[in-house]
């Protein structure tokens, strides 16, 4: 499935947080959103996936979604949202149970997530006892288990410390070379960005616009950190954000 | 080489459990009152012994009067209890969810909140009849407030990012109300219920006091018109032994249902 927007403009009171965004997604290709804070990365984000409505403009779904698909578009948070009480298996039914399919077929989903993301040995265990990398690939097996169309990725790795990032990485590549899913990734991590994505788009400071999609060559499995190549894609991207990155640092938030 | 350790600044500010304290001085302040009223440094009419409080109560627990009273009494508790609590529960998480039932309920309950229940008992009396009803009214009306309170706050107090998930997963309403607002809300509406319970307990004596032939309010009454001290403090030991049970078992039902806190 792809996903297109066109013209997206918002405010929240006076200030214009995203000004005449237009971006295509196509299908099976991962586009990274990086930009300084406050740019509106996050309310494009929700409104891609229905969760916020826009002031002016639209976002468009083509193509049909695969067989099998519970949720066309899906989440996954930076802050994880695991229910707490709820076990690592009993978080993925969760979101199956609505749709009610028969329970061999839950069983079999939930375990064939578990095993993609090598969590089947924590089935019961609760999201307190899990690190901060587990309960996001608890969070990223939840989101396999609908079969969504496009996945929609929140800065899902800004709360991990940088081992856990590059583990997590390696795992989100992996799952994309095993079956490419059409993707946004929202961050502020600019070698994330240059890991992840097929093309970047760097929006500016308030107001949100486009200032440049970059494409990245080579194929994600190929990459590595400290290639000399996307250092250069990332040197470049730090041109383009610096002044404005500054400009956010010093900003008072209640201005 | 350095040579003065760096002294230690860190710790404290962190209560910790320390077995057999709360006993320790209670039995303390008990070993006080007995040592004193036995050699005369308290007077009979201060305080009664100790001892012939617990020989009272063995006197009551042996005749079968203890029975006669505490029964009525833990039934008006617990059907009174369980209605208002059921309501408040019901009515919080209305608050919670709706904005117009908010609007319209929590002026109300703000007025409802700080009347004295009590001092309605003659109207409950005319409206629900000298009987156990008005004593039911008046311990569901004490115990629906301090709930509907607490449950419309942990139900604001539910992880809205949570919420954003379940919709962003396509669940229905009533599958968000159900497995992710009343679950989160659980830990508040049951610390309310401490409060609620302890209020109940104290308005289940203010309404035997004022009208019942059992009940430990009624055998408290009758105690302290008879200015017997032994009798009033062994009713006042049973209600405490109320209190410390409903906590006790709040608490268990805490570590079974919020196993998931640690």
């Amino acid at each position: 499935m792809e996903l297109a927007v066109r013209g997206l403009t918002h405010r929240y009171g006076d200030m214009v947080v995203l000004d005449d965004v237009s971006l295509h997604i196509p299908a099976g290709e991962i586009l990274c959103v990086v930009g300084p804070s406050g740019c509106g990365k996050s309310t494009l984000l929700r409104m891609l996936g229905g969760l916020e409505q826009p002031d002016w403009g639209e976002v468009l779904q083509g193509g049909t979604p695969p067989e099998g698909c519970l949720n066309p578009l899906t989440y996954v948070f930076q802050d994880f949202a695991l229910l707490p009480w709820r076990s690592v298996a009993g978080n993925i039914s969760l979101v199956l149970e609505d749709h009610h399919l028969p329970g061999d077929r839950v069983r079999a989903i939930i375990e064939d997530v578990l095993a993609r993301t090598r969590l089947s040995d924590f089935h019961d265990a609760l999201p307190r006892q899990l690190s901060g990398g587990m309960k996001q690939r608890v969070a990223i097996a939840r989101a396999l288990a609908v079969n969504p169309a496009v996945m929609l990725l929140d800065e899902p790795l800004s709360a991990l410390d940088a081992q856990t990032r590059e583990l997590l990485m390696e795992d989100l590549v992996a799952l994309w070379e095993r079956q490419p899913f059409t993707g946004v990734y929202v961050t502020h991590n600019l070698a994330e960005a240059v890991r992840l994505g097929h093309r970047i788009a760097v929006l500016s400071r308030r107001p949100g616009r486009v200032r440049e999609v970059i494409e990245v060559p080579g194929a994600l499995s190929e990459r590595q950190a400290g290639d000399a190549g996307l250092e250069a894609i990332q040197a470049h991207l730090w041109a383009l954000m610096r002044d404005e990155a500054m400009a956010a640092d010093q900003e008072l938030l209640d201005a | 080489m350095p040579e003065i350790r760096v002294p230690f600044r860190g710790g404290g500010f962190r209560p910790e459990a320390r077995r057999g304290t709360g006993i320790a001085v209670f039995l303390l302040l008990l070993f006080l009152i007995e040592w004193g009223t036995r050699t005369g440094w308290i007077s009979n009419l201060t305080l009664p012994r100790p001892s012939d409080v617990a020989a009272t109560l063995g006197d009551l627990a042996r005749s079968g009067a203890l029975w006669t009273h505490l029964l009525p009494s833990l039934s008006r508790l617990a059907v009174g209890s369980v209605l208002g609590i059921s309501a408040g529960v019901g009515v919080g998480v209305l608050i919670g969810l709706f904005s117009y039932i908010r609007a319209g309920l929590v002026p109300l309950v703000a007025a409802i909140f700080p009347i004295p229940k009590i001092a309605l008992l003659p109207l409950f009396v005319i409206w629900f009849g000298i009987d156990e009803g008005s004593k039911y009214a008046l311990i569901a009306l004490g115990t629906f407030t301090p709930t509907v309170v607490a449950t419309y706050g942990a139900v604001d107090n539910v992880d809205r990012g949570l919420i954003r998930m379940g919709q962003s997963f396509g669940l229905g309403w009533w599958s968000i109300v159900r497995k992710i607002v009343l679950p989160g809300a659980l830990p508040g509406i049951l610390s309310g219920l401490r409060v609620s319970l302890a209020i109940g307990i104290i308005l289940l004596v203010a309404a035997e006091m004022l009208g019942a032939e059992h009940g430990i309010g009624a055998y408290i009454l009758q105690a302290g018109a008879l200015y017997d001290l032994e009798r009033l403090f062994a009713g006042v030991v049973i209600l405490s032994c109320l209190g410390v049970l409903t906590s006790w078992a709040i608490g268990k039902i805490e570590k079974r249902l919020l196993v998931w806190r640690g």
